[in-house]
Formats: structure tokens, sequence, C-alpha cells
């Protein structure tokens, strides 16, 4: 999966899922059939999935995202576009993500 | 299914999600009507279809999607649609796809009558992320019209059934023993395991409620009449066999010191709306003292500030005092306030069927002795030991 994944790529939640901020926490839940293998529960993000998802605007390049939070974290690059690779490939797999361009 | 976590994201059911105590609401239950095109012998809550002043009174659309609204911005990832039949609201496509676009699983509890090509369409292409659970009355169009007394209806209910099974819609089903229903059990669970979404464990309801709104005494007496007795109840439930050591089990983790508190249940956690706008601190209890016109507030007031002053409830019955009270089996037995409202009208009556029936099962178990009365029992901590 992650030679589909391309910096100049942008990325989008999917239309299929619904995603909630609840008591800071945010919360995706599957609308659609057919999302991923979410048949049975919902799915959490930790700290750093909050963060990226926010980003994943449907607008900005997965370069972006990772030079925005490289610097909203003071963090080296190139761990942070780890994370955020690794973050973007498993929303993809599950279906909770689109490629936009 | 994949691992459950990563390093980004972990996955979890409504209840288990939150590290930091949870949001005031996860589930909501919603009476989108007390309306049914059935007219079930036993049944504690339903009104005829054609009632005009029960649907005259009905939540309206929009009031429906706003508590949704304001329950989802609570914390609530789940809601429950019951009835009456919920199918015949003629929005209800329309309630079920707002829950789902905000992020609800939904829960449907029907009769399956009601679902057409259309419903089974939505809810294989918006699926409810829950089994739809249809509750069954008979096996045969004789037996299952003797209940619901609706020529016809059986008919259109394994049409419905037909309908979720064609779209692939996950589906469990209930039946409810009745003097009707007895002979049917071997042949009901045999179909509920081919067509259950849960492995096909049949579920039923053993033990019938009395009217919820205390409407119709003549009802009541119909229901007395069809209620299992306690041998009848623990015939069915020994078929499964290993009955004792199953029972002692499910009641171990649920015996607790006697106490004169009302509510031992966490009430008011799983609120229910009922159709016309009042919210019930759970599905069953609709005592006036105890409930909530949500016209006059909001949900956040019910259940952060209304409903958790009924946890301190203390009972003041004499009956209930001398004997729930004192009774080592309280927190296994099927009385509680709601049962003793529908039966009474009080909060603290004890309810005679339910306590016959615990006791029944405490003697299969071994804690009680054949004409022993469990609230005289003074050594239950060496007999569950």
């Amino acid at each position: 999966m992650s030679e589909a994944l391309t910096g100049d790529g942008v990325y989008a939640p999917s239309d299929g899922v619904v995603a909630r901020e609840i008591e800071g926490e945010v919360v995706i839940v599957p609308l659609k059939a057919g999302i991923g293998d979410l048949e049975d529960e919902l799915y959490s993000l930790n700290e750093t999935g909050r963060a990226v998802w926010r980003l994943l605007d449907g607008g900005r390049t997965l370069d972006g995202v990772v030079e925005t939070l490289a610097a909203e974290y003071d963090a080296p690059r190139d761990e942070v576009e780890r994370d955020v690779r690794g973050l973007l490939e498993e929303l993809l797999r599950r279906g909770i993500a689109r490629a936009v361009v | 299914m994949s691992p459950p976590d990563s390093a980004y994201a972990v996955r979890g059911g409504p209840d288990t999600l939150w590290a930091r105590g949870g949001p005031l609401l996860t589930t909501l239950d919603v009476e989108l009507t007390e309306r049914c095109d059935n007219r079930c012998v036993h049944c504690c809550i339903n009104l005829p279809r054609q009632d005009r002043r029960a649907r005259a009174r009905e939540l309206t659309t929009a009031r429906l999607l706003a508590v949704l609204e304001e329950a989802a911005g609570l914390g609530a990832l789940a809601v429950r649609f019951t009835g009456g039949e919920p199918l015949l609201r003629p929005d209800f496509a329309e309630i079920y796809v707002h829950a789902r676009e905000l992020g609800m699983r939904v829960v449907l509890f029907t009769n399956a009558r009601g679902i057409t090509e259309a419903t089974a369409s939505l809810l294989a292409d918006i699926p409810p992320r829950e089994p739809v659970e249809v509750t069954v009355y008979g096996m045969r169009r004789e037996s299952y019209e003797a209940v619901t007394r609706a020529p016809g209806s059986y008919a259109q209910f394994r049409r419905g059934v037909d309908l979720l099974r064609a779209h692939a819609v996950p589906l469990v089903v209930k039946g409810t023993l009745l003097p009707e229903t007895l002979a049917e059990l071997d042949e009901f669970e045999r179909w509920a395991a081919a067509i259950s979404a849960d492995g096909g464990q049949a579920g039923y309801v053993h033990y019938l409620d009395l009217r919820h709104r205390r409407d119709s005494p003549a009802a009541d007496r119909r229901i007395a009449t069809l209620r299992l007795t306690p041998e009848a109840s623990l015939g069915v439930l020994a078929r499964e066999g290993h009955l004792a050591a199953k029972l002692r089990a499910d009641w171990l983790p649920q015996v607790a010191a006697p106490t004169d508190l009302l509510f031992t249940c966490g009430i008011g956690h799983r609120p229910c709306l009922d159709a016309y706008g009042v919210l019930q601190p759970c599905l069953s209890l609709r005592h006036p003292g105890a409930t909530y016109d949500l016209a006059a507030g909001s949900l956040r007031d019910a259940l952060g500030t209304v409903f958790p002053r009924l946890r301190s409830l203390r009972a003041t019955g004499p009956d209930y005092l001398r004997r729930c009270a004192r009774c080592f089996l309280a927190g296994v037995c099927e009385q509680c306030p709601a049962k003793s409202w529908a039966e009474h009208g009080t909060l603290d009556t004890p309810v005679d069927y339910l306590c016959e029936v615990t006791q029944a099962k405490a003697r299969v178990i071994g804690w009680l002795a054949p004409g022993e009365l469990p609230w005289e029992v003074v050594d239950w901590k060496e007999r569950i030991a």
C-alpha cells in the first residue's frame, strides 16, 4: 500500500464514514456498506491519529500535512512522515479515507 | 478481521471506548410509536394501528431528529428504535438515516410486517451496524395469528424476514413463550439457527409484563393467564441442559447484600424517549414521578440532574421492606420498580409472580430448601460460596 501513497497526493475522509468528536476523542463510524472491515466496532483515533485526521481535508497534499504537523509539533520531518503514512495506509485500507487526486 | 489496534487507532464498542469516564449518554432508546399493526394477546404497550389520538400526540419528525441530535451531542453512539411497531411511522426512513448520519448504530425492534423492498434496500445500503431484531409469535399461521390477532400478519412477517435475508441484512429473531408457541420451540430454534446473525442462539421473552401504562385491567387479567408457571419456565430453560450450573454462573456475579435502595440497576444510564416526548429512565418505567418531559427541559438536564436523584430513593412499602429489602436474591430477581409500577401502581410492592420464579430457580441451584423463604435466610453468603 505504501507504494500508492505519493507526497503530492491529496486525501480526504471517505463519504461512507461519519467522524464525531466526543469527549475529546475522534470516533469514526462506518455509514455505508462495504467500508473496510469495520463490521462490528467503532474506530477511535489516538492523539497522533486525531492530528492527522484533522488535516485530511481534501485540500492539502500528503507532504503538506507532514510539513504542517512537523512545524506544529516541532518534530523531525521523517518521523512525522512515517506516522502520517502509517495512519493513511490504514485508513485507505479500511475504506475510511480516499484519495482525492 | 485485522488486528484490533494500531499505533494510531483503537477499536471498541460504544461502552468501552472512553479513557476518561465516557460521555453522559451512550445509548438512547426511542419508542417511535405505541401503535402496532398486531394486536398481540400478551403485549404490554401496543395501541391500535389506527389510533388517531395516539398518532396526533406522537412527536413530529423534526422534533425526533432534534432529540437525536441532542443525544449525539451528549455522546450517544447507538440508538434503539422500538414501539409499538416503529415501521408504522411513515418517516421511519428519514429518522433512521438521520441517526446513522449522526454516527449512531441502530438497533431496530420490529415484527417485520412492514419491511418492504425499499426498507430492506435501505438497511442493506446504510447498514444499522447491529442486527435487526425480529420478534416472532409462531412458526405457523395458526399459532402466529392466534397471538397477533391480525389476519394476514404471518404472511407479511415471513415476507419481511425473506426480504431482509435477500438483502443480506443481519437479523436475530426473538420468541415469546406463550401457550400457543411452546409446542414449536424446537422448530423455532432450528429456524433461528439457520437465519440469525448471532450464531443462532434464539432469545425468548420469558416473563410477561402487565400493561406498562396501567391502561387496561382487562388486558392485565388476560396477560396474567398467559404467563408461564415457574415450573414451565424452568422446563424451557432446562432444555439446554446443565440448568443448575448455568443459573448459578449467571447469578453469582449479581448477588449482592440486601438493601432498601429502590434502584440497584444504575437507573437512568440508558433512558427511553417515549412516543410523545417524555423521557423515561429506562424502557419500562413510566411512573410519572420518575419521568421527565423533554418539552420542558433537555436530555442533559434529565441525565445529569434529574435521573441521578432516583438512585438514592429508598423503599417505604411495608411488604417490600419485609421481603425484597431483606432478600439475598433481590439482585437476580426480575422484580424492579418498573415491574412494580405496572403490576401494582407503586414503585415498591413485590411482584409475587416474579418472586415465585426467582425462588423456583434458587431451589434448582440449591440455594433454597423447599418451603424456605429467601428473605429469612441468614447464611446466604455461605450458601452461594
